[in-house]
């Protein structure tokens, strides 16, 4: 008896692929809106275009950045406390 | 009367007797109180209050206003679906344990007094260990003692403030607290511990992911949520909330990116969620009152679903660490989606509860003008997506497949994430029944183009952000340092110190006191009568012309004399005589 193929659509080469167009092209739509429409600025900065995919993609790369620097010193082995 | 029957007593008088069921008997009760108990709540009438007189005091065991029944609400609505969750359970401690903590968490949120309230908080703290030991494993046992004593010393600090503001005010009334002073700061601390602020939040990703299966998923909702309650109650608009949420955003979201367990990773997230709802008490207007209380609710939905569904892959797979896991879809595609939703929500995707809970707190700071803090939320919000709404689900279910294929997780789990997953989406498509029952008035419309823009903006920048950066975040078998070294390692450094600097104490005292002073004063006890004798007698003897060798014959006598204590009676009395005679004329 023939076994039923497994559903794997997410590890496939072409399909990771065409995830990563997607991605790209919401972005890229998601900033569209701003050359539209007024965005009420509360602060003064904050109304520019793009403002919340600017801050969105910076603070997440710093976070990581950040993250990365401090687990050099905060990370340790899984034994670390039985030892 | 009905309506008067303090919903807390309900769970905890019923929580005794569910040894005396077998089976699904048993897993249907536990069920039952919990949903009888919401009824309750819904028939307490706002004003009413239930009052016992104790010691001298007026206990009110029951005091109803809407703040407190919409967290009794919520309390009990994920009782249910947590007990139909833990259907496939037959351990009676934990669900005795898990009643009787859930049933004081109640107890906290109905107290009217600071000795009821701390009573209940006590019985929580107590009652949620067992549901930490019940995992019977080594790690679990160490952990639940450090959780136990951290929550011991968060009480001794509450009773402290508590006693202090009782003499003070001659009130032991729970409203909110005017006067900045040693004993409202000493209750605020003790509330901190619970709502797992840092540096003293360290118990809760300690504790928590050794839980059992179902003790994470009640856990990660009632200690740190009376918290909240209390701060609401308690500490409207006291601006140092403010700066201990930011940080707590931030915190959470560090810590989560670093940490490699999947229920870990849940935990520091309770840290970060729980930070945009202190800040939100820091705010201290209504509408971030009001945001603060609708995100509780909202976040323990989609915080429980989370957990639940780390919960049915641990109990399917029986691991937790991202490194184990990945490629799941393929065999739990249920537990993934329910997951999925539970991640979109706590990352308040539009469409979801968090977006319609978590933007009344921002809106708040705004409204404030508060730059600063409105900056550090947006950056903490955008941080969401990355730890807990794409990590989580990314490493367990997609990543690299491990070739696990555990299947399915069991009907019951399956139908309390789906009730769940459905509360998350009908909150954030439809939030005016939770705006109904929050504290103050709402008159907020969370849905306006440029705010769904704006977010998705945040959001999905957030999520490419995660993709470019995926080798970084790479997981290592690693596990991340916190605070809780202090009493972990620290306690051995502690231990290390105390030793070499009090054993070096105890030797040096030994050589000084034992080696030296007692011989000395040995020696001197010793010879000293033959010290005071010759010393009063050469003088005599040299007067009475004894010189060179008599002399010497004389003084070699004495000391044998007085050395083998053999002197004369008439000699002993004589120099006790002259001691005297000296001592008097000394004196």
């Amino acid at each position: 008896m023939k076994q039923k193929k497994e559903f794997d659509w997410f590890e496939r080469p072409e399909s990771i692929k065409k995830m990563w167009i997607m991605l790209y092209v919401v972005c890229g739509l998601l900033v569209v809106p701003d050359f539209f429409t007024h965005r009420h600025a509360y602060f003064g900065f904050d109304g520019f275009l793009g403002f919340y995919a600017l801050l969105g993609f910076v603070s997440c790369s710093l976070l990581i950045l950040f993250s990365k620097f401090v687990g050099l010193v905060l990370k340790a082995k899984e034994d670390y406390y039985d030892k | 009367m009905i309506s008067d029957f303090p919903p807390a007593a309900l769970l905890i008088l019923g929580a005794l007797l569910v040894p005396f069921f077998k089976g699904n008997a048993r897993n249907w009760y536990v069920i039952l109180l919990p949903a009888v108990a919401f009824y309750l709540i819904s028939q307490l009438q706002v004003g009413s209050s239930w009052q016992v007189h104790f010691f001298g005091f007026d206990l009110t065991f029951l005091r109803v206003d809407k703040l407190s029944k919409v967290f009794g609400y919520i309390f009990t609505l994920n009782a249910v679906a947590a007990f139909v969750y833990a259907f496939y359970l037959k351990d009676s401690t934990q669900h005795m344990a898990a009643l009787l903590y859930i049933g004081s968490a109640i107890g906290v949120v109905f107290a009217g007094d600071l000795v009821s309230f701390y009573f209940f908080w006590e019985v929580m703290a107590v009652t949620s260990t067992f549901l930490i030991l019940s995992r019977k494993t080594k790690k679990a046992q160490a952990a639940g003692m450090r959780y136990i004593m951290v929550h011991i010393f968060g009480g001794l600090c509450l009773l402290a403030g508590i006693v202090i503001y009782i003499t003070e005010t001659g009130s032991i009334a729970f409203n909110a607290m005017a006067d900045r002073n040693l004993g409202t700061y000493l209750i605020l601390i003790g509330l901190l511990v619970n709502a797992a602020a840092p540096p003293i939040h360290a118990w809760l990703p300690d504790a928590y992911p050794e839980a059992t299966v179902t003790g994470g998923v009640i856990l990660s909702a009632y200690t740190t949520k009376t918290a909240v309650y209390t701060l609401v109650r308690g500490f409207p608009g006291w601006e140092i909330l403010i700066v201990v949420g930011c940080i707590m955003t931030i915190y959470g979201i560090i810590y989560a990116l670093l940490e490699n367990d999947m229920r870990r990773i849940l935990a520091y997230s309770i840290i970060n969620q729980v930070g945009f709802m202190v800040c939100g008490v820091g705010i201290g207007t209504m509408m971030s009152l009001n945001g603060t209380v609708a995100h509780a609710f909202c976040h323990i939905i989609y915080k429980s679903l989370l957990w639940m569904s780390a919960g049915s892959v641990l109990y399917m797979v029986g691991k937790s660490k991202c490194t184990d896991l990945g490629g799941l879809y393929k065999t739990m595609p249920w537990t993934l989606i329910f997951g999925g939703i539970g991640a979109l929500s706590i990352s308040s995707f539009p469409a979801t509860s968090g977006f319609t809970s978590k933007s009344l707190i921002i809106d708040g700071a705004i409204h404030e003008h508060l730059v600063w803090v409105w900056l550090v939320l947006e950056v903490a919000s955008a941080g969401v997506f990355l730890h807990a709404g794409i990590k989580f689900p990314y490493f367990v279910f997609f990543a690299k497949d491990k070739g696990l294929r555990p299947g399915e997780t069991n009907k019951p789990m399956l139908i309390a994430m789906a009730f769940m997953s459905f509360m998350c989406i009908f909150l954030g498509l439809h939030p005016q029944p939770l705006y109904n029952i929050l504290p103050y008035e709402v008159h907020y419309q969370a849905y306006t183009f440029n705010h769904v823009v704006a977010q998705l903006q945040l959001l999905m920048l957030s999520a490419l952000v995660f993709f470019l950066f995926l080798k970084l975040l790479k997981r290592t078998e690693t596990i991340s340092i916190d605070t809780d070294w202090f009493y972990r390692k620290g306690g051995r450094l502690f231990y290390y110190i105390t030793d070499k600097v009090l054993n070096g104490i105890n030797r040096l005292s030994d050589r000084v006191f034992v080696g030296g002073l007692a011989g000395a004063l040995g020696r001197v006890s010793r010879r000293g009568p033959e010290i005071l004798t010759l010393g009063a007698m050469i003088p005599l003897w040299s007067a009475g012309g004894a010189r060179g060798k008599a002399l010497q014959d004389k003084i070699e006598k004495t000391r044998a004399t007085l050395r083998t204590g053999a002197s004369p009676i008439g000699i002993t009395a004589a120099l006790a005589t002259i001691f005297l005679v000296v001592v008097f004329l000394l004196m």
